[in-house]
């Protein structure tokens, strides 16, 4: 195992999918614009001074809501009405206190319902989806293309149109008010982008390396598990990345599934938190807010590349 | 781009299986299979399964106590005289209509103003994408609650000007333009998709221009756009998809009524109340299965408009 680890990773090759155009690779052009720059002529400085500016100003407009929605849980509860500042002049925790407690269960326990969903629903994309990828990617069997078309097809599937049966079939085995609907069907591969996704990943491995472990003796299980699986764990990570954030964010499943405070997820509470809220209490709903998007950005920030890359290959949102 | 050019090809045969592929095929069926059984378990238990009764069901009445009972086309005839539901397609539609342009525009002018390697790229790039992870939390759209509000954020600031600003979301003809907005604020995924269709153009066709004397727009319109072109398809379908089936915000910002006066009773939302909160799954099925039909129907429409400004290098 360890020679294959020393063989370029295939990292790159997904996103060289798509339609590479020309032969010209934009790399040396790259080398050759940066030459350009450090011979500062005046028009081009004034041009990228303007873009800077443009970014600048945009991106501030775009982030300002959010920055303001941190200090604003800062403040007390009057001051989110008249204040569109974002200066502090003193530090006010109340609103976290406050909040943390609001709903009929601590705060932490919906966090810790999601962790749970978040956790089986990772899990089951990580092991279902590969699978399926593997036999797309890598073997051939009847009504391969058959199946393939479906399951592009489902990707694009409005989730509307299979939620009432869905619904019908779970509360009959008794599965409301359980994490199950939520779960299950990760561990079947319905998630069909990851499918997708791993598909390509494994098309850019090179086939040699399964061949030269089957000549080993190696059968498919072990040429998975041991020669595939350890290549592709940059889509794996993208996978988990995605799972998460959707999963943490997924708020109609929730909606429709969990109807007792008990088992909420954070999603859901937050929307309980909307609802019985009164005028005054805006700051422990910002503050709650933010602890709910805290995971979510701490997985953006350590995550970003996996993120990125993913969607520039797929287009998943 | 990537599904949707696969899924185009899949029609194409490479050609008769040569014998040595013939024995292979024999060989991998059983594994394949083992491999896909989870997946197919799905399918076929989780998709097409439902698929299937729910369209059975949008022929009867069925309230999940009593079992379904067959009405015909009742639920399809309710549906044509049904005002609230003609509403929430005219909602729907205008969000789609004008949200999914104007996020696609913003998304290609950043993506331009960041392509040709500017200095601090990643760090613009991060900030732009942020809001698009954060934009379908019921956390955002919390937030959007409040600076739409009477008092919330936008009109502090346009009081600062002195204008009085009226309450976007309390007012029936701003609500559905406060959603939209939220919308094109997460135009991060597909700019980045924009950025890295931007870096497969070859530079050598703006060399190529330039020796020609081209100036800037002109290069955008005979070079970016038709290069571009693709790419621009590719995130046009998938986000006509996604926003016919989009739900939380307007649910949330609206309090789950669609209101103020079904100004944001988008048709996911009145399916929900149907379905989920009458209990009319009858109905709610028959609504799924049409709106799978006009999200069918826009897609091919896509597609077969795309033969006229889609430019395929190869």
């Amino acid at each position: 195992m360890t020679e294959l680890k020393t063989l370029p990773a295939p990292e790159k090759l997904p996103s060289s999918e798509g339609k590479t155009r020309g032969k010209s690779p934009r790399g040396g052009s790259r080398k050759r614009e940066s030459r350009g720059t450090l011979a500062f002529s005046r028009g081009a400085r004034i041009k990228a001074l303007a873009k800077h500016a443009v970014l600048i100003i945009a991106g501030g407009v775009m982030i300002y809501p959010l920055l303001w929605m941190v200090v604003s849980s800062l403040r007390p509860n009057d001051l989110i009405f008249r204040e569109p500042g974002l200066w502090l002049n003193s530090l006010e925790m109340g609103n976290y206190v406050d909040g943390w407690s609001a709903l009929t269960h601590p705060f932490g326990h919906y966090m810790l319902n999601s962790a749970v969903v978040v956790i089986g629903s990772i899990l089951g994309n990580l092991i279902s989806c590969s699978m399926a990828a593997y036999a797309f990617a890598r073997l051939q069997f009847s009504g391969k293309r058959l199946f393939f078309g479906i399951m592009l097809l489902t990707i694009m599937l409005p989730f509307h149109v299979i939620i009432v049966p869905q619904y019908i079939l779970f509360s009959q085995i008794g599965w409301v008010n359980t994490f199950w609907p939520l779960i299950v069907p990760k561990l079947l591969a319905t998630d069909a982008f990851f499918v997708f996704l791993m598909v390509q990943f494994i098309r850019g491995i090179p086939k040699e390396l399964d061949e030269a472990a089957r000549i080993d003796g190696a059968g498919h299980p072990r040429i998975f598990l041991q020669v595939i699986l350890p290549l592709m764990v940059p889509a794996l990570a993208t996978t988990t990345i995605f799972t998460f954030i959707w999963t943490w964010n997924d708020f109609f499943g929730a909606l429709i599934y969990l109807t007792d405070p008990e088992m909420f997820t954070v999603p859901v509470a937050l929307r309980a938190f909307v609802d019985s809220q009164s005028a005054t209490s805006w700051g422990s709903l910002f503050a709650m807010s933010i602890v709910s998007l805290l995971p979510v950005f701490l997985v953006f920030l350590f995550g970003q590349r996996f993120l990125i890359k993913g969607i520039a290959t797929t287009g998943i949102k | 781009m990537s599904a949707i050019s696969e899924l185009s090809s899949i029609g194409r045969r490479k050609g008769p299986a040569t014998p040595e592929e013939k024995r292979a095929n024999r060989r991998d069926n059983k594994a394949a299979y083992i491999f896909l059984l989870p997946w197919l378990i799905g399918l076929v238990a989780i998709t097409v399964g439902p698929m299937i009764m729910s369209l059975y069901l949008s022929f009867t009445d069925y309230n999940l106590l009593q079992p379904p009972e067959w009405v015909g086309l009742d639920n399809f005839t309710r549906m044509l005289g049904d005002a609230r539901l003609h509403n929430s397609l005219r909602v729907t539609f205008t969000y789609v209509l004008v949200g999914v342009p104007m996020q696609l525009a913003v998304a290609l002018l950043i993506a331009l103003v960041l392509d040709k390697g500017l200095r601090g790229l990643p760090f613009y790039r991060s900030i732009f994408y942020l809001p698009s992870l954060l934009g379908g939390s019921v956390a955002v759209a919390i937030l959007w609650k409040q600076i739409f509000g009477t008092s919330g954020l936008v009109n502090q600031v346009l009081a600062m000007f002195g204008v009085t600003g009226p309450g976007w979301i309390s007012d029936p003809s701003t609500s559905l333009g406060s959603i939209i907005l939220l919308h094109v604020w997460t135009f991060g995924s597909p700019m980045i998709i924009f950025l890295a269709g931007l870096r497969q153009i070859p530079n050598m066709y703006y060399e190529a221009a330039e020796v020609d004397g081209a100036t800037t727009l002109q290069k955008f319109w005979r070079i970016t756009l038709p290069m571009l072109s693709p790419i621009i398809f590719f995130n046009l379908v998938l986000q006509i998809i996604g926003s016919f089936q989009s739900f939380t915000q307007a649910f949330i910002v609206s309090g789950g009524n669609g209101g103020p006066s079904d100004s944001t009773m988008f048709f996911t939302l009145y399916l929900y109340q149907k379905g989920f909160g009458q209990f009319d799954m009858g109905y709610a099925s028959a609504m799924a299965w049409f709106l799978l039909v006009i999200i069918g129907a826009f897609t091919a429409i896509n597609f077969i408009a795309s033969k006229y400004w889609v430019f395929y290098d190869d």
